[in-house]
């Protein structure tokens, strides 16, 4: 499956800070993703249109060519390959800038590499062609039925809330993959901010309790120091 | 040649010279108001005497002529007026004068001479008229008194435009000095700055003028220069002190760590140093965020946001963290006006003081949230039934890292409502803290329009 460690997946980082380039090169290398690295906008651009990359994690500020140019190149000549912009001063403005450009997704250094990883899982399975539109999502014995907005798990209906029902309609689509507090603000919530408390997991703990309380094995699994996953 | 280089030198020559061109112009309008109107009225007589002769000659001829200059000597009406009739020779035919003036042409026109006359020599203008078979005429007016009054005019001139000179540059340099020294004293009052002392200010008279205005917005740049030096002494205490908390645990945690076999506690001891580790970052994080936008290099993105959307949003998102505490909140959302701003940015301002009630509000307690119309704009209130803030700390809660005593051991950042505070002042909006009998109240009215 592609997007999975073991697979040839192949990622380009463009990234002139050497030690932030080595950092993630290292990290991705160990998850067995195929790793080649551009320390300057040319020359990653340069690769980025001459080989065929499953994802690119370009960084805003380049010697040369600078991120957003690179990416607004290779979206003018059609190049839909996914893209995690990096920042160094990741602020609101910069992100909706880098989004404008035609960039996927968008990380503020510092970051752990657990955000990285998660980001990067969830932009190559989007880059995975899509079959038909989905009407149902199945995890385990869960399913969502996105037409009726109804969740059942073992046969049993679950009632939930419609923030609730986005919250797991979000897990269930990144099902087997990390999914960051981050990422849950900004897709679930829908606002780019920088919540003072652990708000994210009581909201958690409320939709763990509905759909996990009272069955044998657990769904829901909170992943330390990164996030949660949806088994 | 410094002197050349001056101000003071260069606005007080251009001072006399403006005052001696005006002075000069002035002078010319009066000369040709005054004697210039006399000259005038002179040329008109003589010229209604030369027509009225010559139209005694054009119907008596030669012999009414000389009748008629005759008949004007005699009856010496006017003392003042010249004739003489001359022959092709410029011999004397008839006339109140002895000979033909050497200044005067027999051809026609307009002349200046000086007539001799009882042994004394007197200034006179005068005009030629050429009659048929060389005889001409000379019609003229002794001018003495206009020619007195032109040289005292002169001489008056003169002096006056000298005087006019002196003075003007005399105060010209009084002036520019006056202004010059004010300059000199903010000259003075900055290079003592430069050289280290901030607390230096510039003179302030008083007066509202330029100047005093000009020494007013240095001073009060200064202020907001020492202001923000401050603040920034105050935030690197602030970092070397609440960071070498974390700091020493992450490091005594480590140490720990390197010194045990116990693979399962060094997973746990290392999980818990990379969260205390990014507790850090996210406090950094934070203090970036707050001095871009503070610094203005923040480029805002301005939409058009409904604070009641915004807040019931927030409400959704920590009702839940409110529901965990038992705290009860209310919130009451008329319809309102949009507001201009960042909606993300305002969402952290709402949630950031509504973290802050949540925190503060003891269980049982409740919060009130608000979106109400002013005359300024739209405000979200926010009232809690909380401790307060002691009254005394009410203006400095919204610095960087400052906690109030005895919320040291709460989790926070000690950045939340500085961040509120630069994300009001980035929209122009207004921030106010205050103490209610039973809680705090806090308000931000953001500006329609």
């Amino acid at each position: 499956m592609i997007g999975k460690p073991g697979t040839y997946v192949r990622i380009l980082v463009i990234e002139d800070d050497k030690a932030v380039s080595d950092f993630i090169c290292k990290g991705l290398d160990e998850l067995g993703y195929n790793v080649d690295a551009a320390l300057d906008g040319k020359e990653g651009l340069f690769l980025a249109t001459s080989e065929k990359y499953d994802a690119l994690i370009v960084d805003r500020m380049l010697p040369n060519v600078d991120g957003l140019t690179i990416v607004q190149t290779l979206r003018a000549s059609d190049h839909s390959v996914p893209v995690l912009f990096l920042s160094a001063l990741g602020e609101v403005d910069d992100r909706v800038r880098g989004l404008e450009a035609g960039g996927d997704d968008y990380l503020t250094k510092p970051f752990a590499f657990s955000e990285l990883k998660a980001r990067i899982e969830a932009l190559l399975r989007r880059g995975q062609p899509t079959d038909a539109p989905v009407t149902k999502l199945n995890v385990g014995d869960m399913e969502m039925d996105l037409l009726s907005r109804s969740v059942t798990r073992a046969g049993r209906e679950i009632e939930l809330q419609p923030r609730e029902f986005r919250l797991l309609e979000y897990l269930m689509r990144h099902a087997g993959q990390v999914v960051t507090r981050t990422m849950l603000l900004e897709h679930v919530w829908d606002y780019h901010f920088d919540p003072q408390t652990n708000v994210i997991d009581v909201h958690i703990s409320r939709l763990r309790a509905k759909i996990d309380k009272g069955f044998d094995t657990p769904l829901l699994e909170t992943v330390r120091g990164a996030g949660y996953r949806l088994a | 040649m410094k002197l050349f280089r001056t101000s003071t030198f260069q606005l007080t020559i251009l001072y006399a010279v403006i005052l001696s061109v005006s002075t000069l112009v002035v002078s010319a309008f009066l000369y040709w108001a005054t004697i210039g109107f006399l000259q005038r009225q002179t040329d008109s007589t003589i010229e209604v005497e030369i027509t009225g002769l010559r139209e005694q000659y054009r119907q008596r001829g030669l012999n009414g002529l000389s009748r008629a200059i005759g008949d004007r000597i005699r009856r010496g009406e006017d003392p003042e007026a010249l004739y003489l009739f001359a022959n092709r020779q410029l011999q004397p035919l008839a006339g109140n004068m002895n000979d033909w003036p050497d200044l005067v042409s027999r051809d026609d026109g307009w002349y200046s001479f000086t007539n001799a006359a009882d042994g004394r020599e007197v200034p006179a203008r005068g005009r030629v008229l050429s009659l048929p078979e060389g005889l001409v005429l000379l019609v003229a007016r002794e001018i003495s008194d206009l020619d007195r009054l032109l040289s005292l005019a002169g001489t008056a001139l003169a002096w006056g435009i000298g005087l006019v000179i002196a003075l003007s540059l005399a105060g010209g340099a009084f002036l520019s000095s006056q202004v010059l020294k004010r300059v000199e004293s903010i000259n003075d009052t900055t290079q003592r700055i430069i050289t280290g002392d901030l607390s230096q200010r510039v003179e302030e008279r008083g007066s509202g003028d330029e100047f005093d205005q000009l020494a007013a917005n240095l001073n009060r740049m200064l202020d907001r220069i020492e202001h923000l030096m401050s603040g920034i002494r105050h935030v690197g205490d602030s970092i070397a002190h609440d960071l070498r908390t974390p700091l020493t645990r992450l490091r005594h945690s480590l140490e720990e760590t390197a010194a045990s076999d116990d693979v399962g506690a060094m997973r746990e001891r290392v999980e818990n140093a990379i969260a205390d580790a990014d507790k850090m970052l996210a406090t950094f994080a934070a203090l970036l965020r707050i001095a871009r936008i503070e610094s203005g290099s923040y480029s805002i993105r301005k939409e058009r946001v409904s604070l009641p959307h915004i807040v019931s949003d927030a409400l959704e998102l920590y009702g839940v963290v409110a529901d965990e505490k038992g705290v009860k909140i209310e919130f009451d959302a008329p319809a309102a006006p949009d507001v201009q701003g960042d909606r993300d940015l305002i969402f952290q301002l709402v949630t950031n003081l509504l973290d802050n009630a949540i925190k503060y509000t003891p269980n049982g307690g409740h919060v009130y949230l608000s979106v109400q119309q002013k005359p300024t704009g739209v405000a979200f209130v926010l009232e809690d039934s909380g401790p307060g803030i002691p009254e005394a700390e009410l203006g400095r809660v919204t610095r960087r890292f400052y906690r109030v005593d005895g919320s040291r051991q709460r989790p926070g950042s000690g950045l939340g409502l500085s961040l509120v505070k630069a994300v009001a002042d980035l929209h122009h909006a207004e921030l106010t803290l205050d103490n209610l009998d039973n809680g705090l109240r806090v308000e931000v009215v953001f500006p329609t329009r």
